[in-house]
Order: C-alpha cells, then sequence, then structure tokens
C-alpha cells in the first residue's frame, strides 16, 4: 500500500468531515424506541388540559368549575386567580412583552388558554374541559392588521394601557407594539426620487403554521424534598427553558433539571415557551405529582406558535439596464394578541434587513410596524431564522416584478445584480457582512443543467397554444448562525453555543453540545466533524444534548444555528485535545512539540513517518503518562461565540404546468443548487434540502391560517390545515457548489433552512411566471387551485376553441 | 382527543342490532367503520350513549350476484369494494370511486354502507349511487323497505333513513356491455373532501345517447343529479357543443359551501369541468366497449 | 360512567388481556397499557398515519379504532418488525437510504410500508406514493423514504427467489 493509498484508507476509516455515513440516531426510530416527551410516564403521573375560549375576543365574566371538580378523578382546575398569587398568570416573551398564562379577565384571541385542568388520566382530563363553564361577554375582534390602529379600533391589551414605549421603542397607538427602522432613508429616497425605472409591489406572506408531526408538551416532576425541578419537555432550546424556569419559578437554576428528550419535529414552533408548559410546571409543584401536558392537533394549530403573516410593499429603483440602484420596504407584522416571536432580543423584525439578497445594492430602507391584533401570537420561525424568509421572498419576487416590467428575462437581471465574488466580505446597504458567495456561478450550472433556454422556448410555445406554463429562479442569500453576542441575545443570555468532549483512555469519547437535534442528525455529523478533528472514528464518538445537567449551556437548534455556532465549538474544542494530544505525544515520541506534525489520526516526527503516535495511544498515556506540569485526562470544552453570522446561497429552478380549467398547479422539475459551504454529510444535506423544499411547496400551494371577521380561526385541523402526502409532493434534483465560510472553523455555514427560504420563491415565482404574459406581477400565497383558478378566470385565459 | 364515554354493544346478527337500537332510544348509533363517527366524537360532535357496533354482524357482509343486480353488503370496506373480482367485472364504477376515497389505512376501515348513509354531501358514493338508480334495503324491527337511492337523500345528514332502522343492502345494477362510466373528482390532496366530483353513466346506441346519467359530489346540501343536463344530451350524438351544454346546465344546479377549498363560483365552475371530463371518459369507454 | 370491557388480543405474536373503558382507543391502550410507545399520535383525526398498526393483516390508524373492536385480533406494531435475525428489510431500507430525520412518523411509515409491500411486492414509484399516501412526514419529502421501500422491496425479492 502506498502512502496515499493509506491515509486514504485512514480517512475512510474515520468517517469523518465529507462522508455520508449512516445516521447514528436512526437504529431507535426504526426500532420504535424513540423516547419521546409523551412516552415519559412516572409513578403517579397525572394529566392535563386546557379549557379554550371559543371566543376571538371576549371578557372572561365567570369561571365556574365546580362541576368539573366534582368529577372523581379531576385533581385539580387552575385558572388566573389561581396563579396570580404566585405572579405565574402572565409570563415574559422572548419579544420583551408578556403573554398571559391563564387568560386573566380577557381573551384575546381564539382558543387561548383560560384553565388548566388536571386529572388521574387524560380521558377524565377530557371530560373535565367540559364541565368548566366560562362566561364571556363578546367583544369586537380585530382580524385585519391594517384595522388595528384605526383610531377606534377595540383595545386589545388593556394591561398596556397608557404604555407609549414598548421593548422595542416608541408606541404609535395602544394596538401598536414597535417600528423599526433600518438602512439610509434620506440617501434611498432621494435614489428613487431619480431613478429612470421604479417598480412597487404588494406583497403577503399568509400566516402558517410549521407543524412538526409532534405536537408540544411537557411533563413536570417536582420533588418537594429536594425542592428539585424536573421538566421533559419538547424544546429545540431546553438551556433557555432552564433559565425561564428558574426566573418565573424563583427555583434555584440547580435545581431546574430540563430534559428535551428526542423531538419529532420543530421548525421553530418549539423555541418557544408556552402556557403549557408553565401549567404544568405549576401543577405539579401545588399538587407535589408529575403532571403531563401534551396538545392535540387543533391546540397545536390554534394556539401554539405561527409563522409569517408579513404584509410587506416592496419597491426597487433601476438604471435603465435594470441594475437596481435602491431598494425599500415597508413591512406591517401581524404579531396576535401577544408578541411573543421568538427573535433575539434587539431584532423586533428579526433578520428581514437580509431583504437585498443576494444583489449589491446600493441604498435601502426598511420600516416594520409590528401590531397586535384577535389572533394566536406566535411569529416564530418555520424552518427559518428570523423572518429571513419573508426578506428573502420580498426581493426574489421584485426581482421578478422589476424585471417583467423591464422586458428583461428573469435570469438575465440577477445575473446584472449578483454580488461578485471579488466583493466578499460584502457591506450590505442594510448592515450585514456577508462572508462570502458564489451567485453567478450557482446560476448559470443551474441555467445550464436545466437547459434554461430552451424551457423558455417552451414556453413561449405553449403561451401560442393557451397553455399555462411557469418557470420560477430563486437566487437567494440566507443569514444565519446566530449569532454574535454582541449582537446577539436571548433574554440576556449571548447566542453562543458549545460542546464539551471526552476522550476516553481507550480512545473513543463522548461529547456534548448545547444544542439540540430534531431530526437535523446531530449526532451523526457533530461526530463526524470531531472526527475529522481529533482522529477518532466517527463510530467512536458518542454525541448527546438536551439534558441540561449534563450538556453545557448552549442557545438550542433554530435557524440553521448548529453548524455555525456548535459545529464551530466542536471543531474548536477538537483542536483544543489535539494541542494537548500533541504535548502528550511529544513527551511519548521524546521528540520537542514542534517536531510533530498531524497526520489524519496521529502525530508523526516530521521526515520521520514510522515514528508516530495514533490518538488511541495518545488517549490511554492521557490518563497515565502525561509529561510532569500536564494534568491528567484529555477533555476540553468550547463556548463559541461566532464573529458573524453564515450566509449560504443558492440557485433553484421551478418549472410549473398550470391546468387552466380546474387551476391545480403541477410541479414539472425541481432543480435546487445549495452552497452550505463545507459539507459535512452529503445524504443528511440531501434529506434536509428535500424537507425543507416539501415544507416549501406546502407552504407555496397551500398552507394557510384564516380568520373571520369575529375571531374565528379556519382550518386548524389536518381535515384542512394542508399538509401534502408522498403524491403531492413534488420530486427534487439536488446539486451543490461549495464556497465555504471564511471565519467558520471548517467554512461550513448551515444548510436546513436554506430549501425552505429559496424554495417558497422559487414556487411562487413559478407560478406567477405563468401568467407573466397576461401582465401579472404578483399573486398571494396560497396557490390553492381555487385562487389559481380564479386568476385564469378573470384574465379569460380558459377560453375554450 | 378523546371521545366522550359511551355503552358500547356488539351484536352477532342482524336481529339483535336491531333490538339493541329499539331498546337505546335516540342516543344510539350505529357504528360501522367509524371514520366518520368516531372522529366526531373526539371532536365531541356527536356524543351518543349506546354505540352499536355492527363489525360482527354477518348479514352486512359480502358482495354478491343477484340476476341483474348486485347486492352489497354495506359493512364492505373501501379496500373490498376495490378488491371484488365481481365488481371489477361486473360494475367497474364502483371500485374505481372507492380508490378516490381517503387513503389506504382509511379504506380498511370505512366502509361503503357508512359512506352512503351518512348523508354527508362530501362523500363520494350517494352521487354514484344516483348514477346507478341503486336501491337501498333499509331494516328494521318492524320490517323492510327499499328506497331508491334518488329518493334517499333530503339534506345534509339528513336521509330517508329512521334512528331505528339499518342499512341492510345495497342493491346496484350489472352495468351492460358498452356501458360508459366515469367518476372525476378534484380535490386538493390525497385523502381530502372533493371541491367537486362528477359521476357519468351512459350508452349509446349507434353513436347516439340512449341513456345517461349525470350526479355531482359536494356542490349541494345533497348529492345532485343533473337531470336537465341528462335530457339535453339523451337521444343526441354527444359532441363538444353537447357537452359544454350539459355541464352548463349542470352548474345551475350547484350550491356548494365555501370553504377553504374554494367558493361558490369556482366549486360550481369545477362541478361543470368534473362533468366535461366525466362525458367525455365515459364516451371514450362506451365506444371501446363496442 | 364509563363502561368497561375486557378485551383479549394478540400484539407482536404475544397475548395480551385489557380491562379498558370501552372508549379507549387502541393507540392509547398500545402506548398506556402494554408500553408499546413507538406507535405515535401525531393528528388524532386519522389523517396522518403516525398511528397505524397492522390489524388483522391491515394497515390501519389506531386513534381510530376503539379497543373494543381489536377483540381476538392480530396486532402488529413497529416493536413487532424486527424478527430473531434482526431488523426487517424495511428498517434497513430506511436507515440506508435516510428515510427518516425525526423519526415520529417512522413506525407508522414502516408498519403501513410492511402490508404495502405484501400487497405489491415490487411496487414502482408511483405505487409507493399511493400505497403511502395515507403517512404524512413533515421532514423528509417522501424522497428517500420511497428509495428505503424500494430498497426493502429488491431485498425481499431477491430473498424470496
Amino acid at each position: 500500500m502506498g502512502i496515499l493509498e493509506d491515509q486514504q484508507a485512514r480517512i475512510d476509516q474515520l468517517g469523518g468531515i465529507g462522508c455520508g455515513r449512516k445516521r447514528k440516531e436512526d437504529a431507535r426510530f426504526i426500532q420504535g424506541k424513540g423516547n419521546y416527551v409523551d412516552d415519559v410516564k412516572l409513578p403517579g403521573m397525572l394529566h392535563a388540559d386546557f379549557v379554550r375560549s371559543p371566543y376571538g375576543h371576549a371578557r372572561i365574566k365567570s369561571i365556574d368549575t365546580s362541576k368539573a371538580l366534582a368529577l372523581p378523578g379531576v385533581r385539580a382546575v387552575l385558572t388566573a386567580k389561581d396563579l396570580a398569587p404566585l405572579k405565574l398568570h402572565w409570563m415574559p416573551t422572548l419579544a420583551g412583552d408578556v403573554q398571559a398564562v391563564l387568560a386573566d379577565e380577557k381573551v384575546g384571541f381564539q382558543y387561548q388558554e383560560v384553565a388548566f385542568v388536571v386529572a388521574d388520566d387524560r380521558y377524565i382530563a377530557a371530560d373535565a374541559v367540559d364541565l368548566v363553564k366560562v362566561e364571556y361577554e363578546e367583544l369586537p375582534s380585530i382580524t385585519d392588521p391594517f384595522h388595528s390602529m384605526d383610531p377606534d379600533a377595540p383595545v386589545i391589551r388593556p394591561d398596556l394601557d397608557g404604555k407609549d414605549t414598548g421593548a422595542h421603542g416608541k408606541r404609535k397607538h395602544y394596538n401598536h407594539i414597535f417600528t423599526w427602522e433600518v438602512g439610509d432613508k434620506a440617501e434611498t429616497d432621494r435614489v428613487f426620487e431619480t431613478a429612470p425605472v421604479t417598480v412597487k409591489e404588494q406583497i403577503w406572506y399568509p400566516r402558517n403554521h410549521g407543524m412538526p408531526l409532534e405536537t408540544c408538551g411537557s411533563v413536570a416532576s417536582f420533588d418537594k424534598v429536594n425542592g428539585e425541578l424536573k421538566v421533559w419537555v419538547t424544546s429545540q432550546a431546553p438551556h433557555v427553558v432552564r433559565t425561564v424556569v428558574s426566573l418565573l419559578s424563583g427555583l434555584d437554576e440547580s435545581k431546574v433539571h430540563v430534559v428535551a428528550p428526542d423531538i419529532g419535529g420543530g421548525f421553530g414552533v418549539k423555541v418557544g415557551v408556552y402556557p403549557g408548559y408553565v401549567c404544568s410546571i405549576v401543577a405539579s409543584i401545588v399538587l407535589g405529582k408529575p403532571v403531563k401536558w401534551i396538545e392535540d392537533r387543533v391546540e397545536h394549530l390554534a394556539a401554539t406558535a405561527f409563522g409569517r403573516d408579513y404584509h410587506m410593499t416592496g419597491e426597487l429603483a433601476a438604471d435603465a439596464d435594470g441594475r437596481i440602484q435602491a431598494a425599500r420596504f415597508y413591512v406591517l407584522a401581524d404579531h396576535g394578541a401577544f408578541d411573543s416571536c421568538a427573535d433575539p432580543t434587539k431584532w423586533p423584525a428579526g433578520f428581514f434587513n437580509i431583504c437585498t439578497g443576494s444583489y449589491d445594492i446600493k441604498a435601502a430602507h426598511v420600516t416594520v410596524d409590528g401590531v397586535y391584533t384577535n389572533k394566536t401570537p406566535g411569529g416564530v420561525s418555520y424552518r427559518c431564522s428570523f423572518r429571513v424568509t419573508e426578506g428573502s421572498y420580498v426581493i426574489e419576487r421584485m426581482i421578478d416584478v422589476l424585471a417583467q416590467k423591464m422586458g428583461l428575462d428573469k435570469a438575465e437581471i440577477r445575473l446584472r445584480n449578483f454580488i461578485k465574488p471579488e466583493q466578499f466580505p460584502y457591506q450590505s446597504a442594510l448592515g450585514w457582512e456577508y462572508d462570502s458567495g458564489s451567485y453567478e456561478a450557482g446560476l448559470r450550472k443551474v441555467m445550464e443543467v436545466c437547459d434554461y433556454a430552451a424551457l423558455r422556448r417552451e414556453q413561449e410555445e405553449k403561451r401560442k397554444r393557451g397553455e399555462l406554463m411557469g418557470i420560477g429562479l430563486s437566487t437567494f442569500t440566507e443569514i444565519v448562525g446566530a449569532g454574535p453576542t454582541k449582537i446577539c441575545d436571548i433574554l440576556g443570555v449571548g447566542m453562543f453555543d458549545s460542546c464539551e468532549i471526552r476522550i476516553h483512555p481507550t480512545g473513543s469519547a463522548i461529547a456534548r453540545f448545547g444544542t439540540k437535534d430534531q431530526g437535523q442528525s446531530h449526532r451523526t455529523t457533530y461526530a463526524q466533524i470531531l472526527a475529522t478533528e481529533v482522529g477518532i472514528p466517527s463510530e467512536s464518538i458518542m454525541i448527546e444534548e438536551g439534558d441540561t445537567d449534563t450538556a453545557p449551556y448552549g442557545l438550542g437548534t433554530y435557524g440553521s444555528r448548529s453548524t455555525p455556532t456548535a459545529g464551530a465549538a466542536a471543531a474548536r474544542a477538537g483542536r483544543k485535545i489535539r494541542a494537548k494530544a500533541q504535548k502528550i505525544a511529544a513527551h511519548l515520541l521524546e521528540v520537542a512539540e514542534d517536531d510533530l506534525e498531524w497526520d489524519i489520526d496521529r502525530f508523526v516526527v516530521k521526515g520521520v513517518p514510522d515514528q508516530a503516535k495514533t490518538m488511541k495511544e495518545i488517549a490511554w498515556a492521557a490518563y497515565n503518562r502525561t509529561p510532569p506540569g500536564l494534568e491528567p485526562g484529555l477533555e476540553a470544552v468550547e463556548y463559541y461565540d461566532p464573529p458573524n453570522m453564515t450566509y449560504p446561497s443558492g440557485a433553484y429552478l421551478c418549472v410549473v404546468d398550470i391546468d387552466r380549467h380546474t387551476g391545480e398547479v403541477k410541479v414539472r422539475r425541481f432543480y435546487a443548487l445549495d452552497d452550505c459551504g463545507t459539507r459535512i454529510n452529503p445524504m443528511v444535506i440531501d434529506g434536509q434540502i428535500h424537507g425543507g423544499l416539501t415544507e416549501a411547496f406546502a407552504v407555496a400551494m397551500g398552507q394557510e391560517l384564516p380568520y373571520d371577521k369575529a375571531g374565528n380561526l379556519l382550518g386548524a385541523s389536518l381535515l384542512d390545515y394542508f399538509v401534502p402526502t408522498a403524491v403531492e409532493t413534488p420530486r427534487y434534483e439536488t446539486d451543490f457548489t461549495v464556497t465555504p465560510s471564511p471565519h467558520h472553523p471548517i467554512g461550513a455555514k448551515g444548510v436546513g433552512e436554506s430549501p425552505h427560504v429559496g424554495g417558497v420563491s422559487a414556487f411562487s415565482n413559478a407560478v406567477i411566471d405563468a401568467f407573466a404574459h397576461a401582465g401579472v406581477t404578483h399573486l398571494n400565497m396560497p396557490y390553492k387551485s381555487s385562487t389559481v383558478w380564479k386568476t385564469i378566470h378573470t384574465l379569460n385565459l380558459d377560453q375554450r376553441a | 382527543m378523546i371521545p366522550p364515554s359511551f355503552a358500547y354493544r356488539a351484536p352477532a346478527s342482524l336481529k339483535e342490532a336491531l333490538a339493541l337500537i329499539d331498546e337505546s332510544g335516540d342516543d344510539a348509533k350505529f357504528l360501522a367503520g367509524g371514520h366518520s363517527l368516531l372522529p366526531m366524537m373526539k371532536f365531541r360532535v356527536s356524543e351518543p350513549a349506546v354505540l352499536i357496533d355492527l363489525g360482527g354482524v354477518p348479514e352486512l357482509q359480502g358482495i354478491r350476484e343477484a340476476g341483474d343486480r348486485i347486492h352489497i353488503g354495506p359493512m364492505s370496506t373501501e379496500n373490498e369494494i376495490i378488491g371484488s373480482a365481481l365488481l371489477q367485472q361486473k360494475c367497474p364504477l364502483l371500485p374505481e370511486v372507492a380508490r378516490w376515497i381517503a387513503d389506504p389505512q382509511v379504506r380498511n376501515r370505512g366502509t361503503i354502507g357508512g359512506d352512503v348513509a351518512h348523508g354527508d354531501p362530501a362523500n363520494d358514493h350517494p352521487a354514484v349511487m344516483l348514477a346507478l338508480e341503486a336501491d337501498f334495503v333499509l331494516r328494521s324491527s318492524q320490517g323492510e323497505r327499499v328506497v331508491p337511492a334518488n329518493e334517499f337523500y333530503f339534506g345534509t345528514y339528513f336521509t330517508a333513513m329512521e334512528a331505528n332502522e339499518v342499512l341492510a343492502e345495497i342493491r346496484v345494477p350489472v352495468l351492460g356491455p358498452g356501458t360508459g362510466y366515469a367518476y372525476k373528482k378534484l380535490k386538493r390532496k390525497t385523502g381530502d373532501f372533493a371541491i367537486a366530483a362528477a359521476c357519468v353513466l351512459l350508452t349509446l346506441d349507434r353513436g347516439i345517447c340512449k341513456r345517461i346519467a349525470i350526479t355531482l359530489t359536494n356542490v349541494g346540501p345533497t348529492p345532485l343529479r343533473a337531470s336537465a343536463a341528462e335530457q339535453a344530451l339523451t337521444g343526441k350524438a354527444i359532441d363538444d357543443a353537447a357537452v359544454e351544454n350539459a355541464a352548463q346546465l349542470a352548474m345551475q344546479i350547484c350550491d356548494p359551501a365555501e370553504d377553504l377549498r374554494g367558493d361558490k363560483e369556482y366549486k360550481t365552475h369545477m362541478a361543470g369541468e368534473m362533468v366535461r371530463r366525466a362525458i367525455r371518459q365515459a364516451l371514450e369507454r362506451a365506444k371501446e366497449a363496442k | 360512567m364509563s363502561e368497561q370491557q375486557t378485551v383479549g388480543f394478540t400484539v407482536n405474536g404475544e397475548r395480551h388481556t385489557v380491562s379498558v373503558p370501552t372508549r379507549e382507543l387502541l393507540v392509547h391502550t398500545l402506548r398506556e397499557r402494554l408500553h408499546l410507545t413507538g406507535t405515535h399520535i401525531g393528528c388524532d383525526s386519522s389523517h396522518c398515519g403516525a398511528c397505524t398498526v397492522d390489524l388483522n393483516g391491515r394497515s390501519v390508524k389506531s386513534c381510530t379504532v376503539l379497543t373494543v373492536q381489536a377483540q381476538n385480533a392480530e396486532v402488529l406494531t413497529v416493536e413487532g418488525l424486527a424478527g430473531p435475525d434482526g431488523l426487517h428489510p424495511l428498517q434497513e431500507g430506511f436507515r440506508e437510504e435516510h428515510g427518516l430525520q425525526c423519526g415520529f412518523c417512522t413506525p407508522g411509515m414502516l408498519v403501513r410500508a410492511y402490508r404495502f409491500l405484501q400487497e405489491n411486492p415490487d411496487p414502482d414509484e408511483d405505487q409507493i406514493r399511493t400505497g403511502m399516501a395515507g403517512n404524512l412526514c413533515r421532514c423528509t419529502g417522501y424522497q428517500n423514504i420511497v428509495k428505503a421501500i424500494r430498497y426493502a422491496a429488491e431485498k425481499q425479492t431477491a430473498g424470496s427467489v
């Protein structure tokens, strides 16, 4: 065996960065041995269920719990009055607002939590819910955010009466939450006044729901003897939950043990802290017994945080060649009855200001107004960090609008406006420093593989025959990996993340992280990063997360932050291990540290390849033969504060055919080229892309949570809420370019949310493109057959020969 | 989601089932496949005190030929309808329709009888029963009566069936050679109810439409029979203009409920479109059979 | 007051007798009384298929079956899928083809696919998609689930020749 073959064999044996190793998570899931929150069973455990408001807006006149309490097996019925003495009837939200844990004299949205019933089993609890009699006086509801700030609008939040300043500055109206501005307004306005071409469009990104297949839930168990509380919870950020619980309950944080066990999908919905978690904890403390609360699907869709609901006005100014000179965006954000967005503290509209996208736009300005309505609170991500999808959507739509107005091809206009490779690091007009990107290369590859020119010719032919075919492009840039602690925190805790690794004497290892997997394959991919960094096979590295007693503090998994933050922590912890291992190896080989070089899984004396110590040998020595002055053991901890965000990007192409007599949209082809920097596990990346694209498809084609004027939520069950099956879901082709992040230790950028962020625009642009020849520049999602047909019918495109 | 408490009875014969419903009174319900009733109970929209499970009643099972009719036990599951060699051969419309209902698991439990008798205008079989001019045999402890499908549906969840009656048999005709058939259903996704659907049965005589039935699903409080459309085609050659005329006439009788699947205008137009497509397919099949 | 009934049935080859309220759902009996928590509850309304089990040789959604309806039934859950010789080819297929992420839909997918491959041992992609249409997945986009089922079909077909 030659040296190269030997090295390749050793690389293969490691199963490190770049290999498509099979997942370590799978063995238990495929055998029914997962451990989700509802699988947790404790002796004497009680079950809880909520009484919820049937009204969108109402005063609570009385609550009579006597009949429920009389039902055998009912242990307690908690209302706001019971929580008030503990000061737990309200809780702080991540957005700097407060939210009623149980409705305090008034409900602000349909399905709001009014009373919490605790019983011996879930059947009795469900019966008792029906026996709680609540008397309501219905109030007028606001479900259209454009009327939230009417002079005579109903007061949604009397508790904020007289407060003209909120967590994010001045409030203009009692139903106003914040105004957030970024960019140079004067310069942007100036460019718009003189630009040869301007376009403007109203674009709504509808309210939807991430809807993981597992609903939310918690099991709280308070140990009165030791004053300790253990909580199993469906959380993407268990450490933050521990801090919140400690702050709310007054228990020492060391006496609060939070466990996020297996999580059946999160997609951002499981970032927040919900009334059910708080109530189960209070009930356990009060009753001295474990209390389980598990949502049903209707509750999940109706009361647990929604996504989006951004009413956006996009404007672009361009020169005569279609080069964008300025961008201006206004957003009216519908936050529901409480502001419980899960954004970093200083970012009330998240990172919406990524809305200049992949394009070199010198002047830009954004204004976002957040308002209350009588709807479910939320506005968390749906597989997207912090309003990135909304920002990306509005620019990817607007550039199509501009192309159409100027009669330019939609690929051509992108090529003219891309930020060029030599411009990185690139300072965006709205304050970001993009790390790296190869936008033109990506789009050109997609155009070539899919023969874009031929598709346009085909479309031309079809249009002559009256057929509807659309080609959608999305050349998005994401912003993920929140984030530098100087600008990003949640409740004051900086958004670093962490890795702690211990190498055992026999050369296997355990590593723990502050993030929390919900399907992203951390057990598999973190081990790959560590394998490459420390030279131990990934098969021998066990990964743990989710137990706050054992894992180092971290801010959790959402917004594609795990690889940019905890993945970086892994690499750097691994390097600390290697640094110590080098000292031990030098001692063992009786050479100076500098005489050694790292070679895959060992330190080798420079120029003397057979003089080497493998990491396995070094691990053993770390426990018995460390050099004088060096402590035994082989462990490292890294709390990684990223210097910047990472900026994954992609070029997607979607082709749709539309049945002009039914409005049905059929996705004929979807080609997704992603650039997530260094690729850790191609198999896992493809899986993430497939899943994110499918969610994007669902968002574009059918997901909605509409309300009627009275504040009733229409369609909060799987009978109505659109989740595609295997039959409707398109097939995807995936591809990639690799432009590493220069500031990330291994150059990785994160990939989970890219397909969602980029996918929605691609599907949307494809559908709208099918109508471009009829002068249509925008159609709001979702593209249900009914709404698409209405467009067809209105435009007379369904004429029969 | 938890159903309310109820007493459960599992009769072993039709006689026993009918005696049970008599003694249980108004709060009793028959349980067929349970895929409409149990979800309604879990949502606490329906709270029967007694459930009488028809799953163990042998008289309600089986599919057999009786002269020029096929007698279908109402407890036949949708998958049994799909898998029935007899139906595939003699009334292939029914297996074709059943494939459009729900999903594989639900079709293993959901029964044709439940679908037909529930009175939900979104269900698929009722319109098909109208087109087939099926007969429903209703049995109570007092005896038996036969109600034509075309006289069975009064309104949403409101049928000719009395509370003490059970649907004991569904009788459909054997489709003669040369009968063209089609069921066209537009839906958002697998398992969803129809936005609109149309059923067409027709026979030709030397290119002339001898007989045609056109019925509609989920565009009114009951399944609808488009009689005017049928009359317009009967005795004529079915050309494009005739199809269009029939579709327009069918649309005139639609009065769909608005929901997230679409408004009245859309659903009405889709009923028309499904009629066009169903007539064309039925026509092709009738011609092929010749 | 809720009526109780005694129900005897076989789960994964093991005979069980339970006394349950008549309204108890099969999924709860499996999860709470028999501690077979592989079967999940996803939607409560028979749309998602996470609760799929095999009942007398047919795939059903156990959130919409009463336990009393399972009298004398043969039930198979995900826990009964692996044989004495190791994983079922479908379990292998899901692992090999990355057919799962969060794992929540997986038991229902596997149990449905197990029955589907008996109904149709050599399905093409469209048939797989139609045959699996009663099971929702939020993570994978189904593409690798289809591959996983093909993997198992090929392995089983090869094994039976």
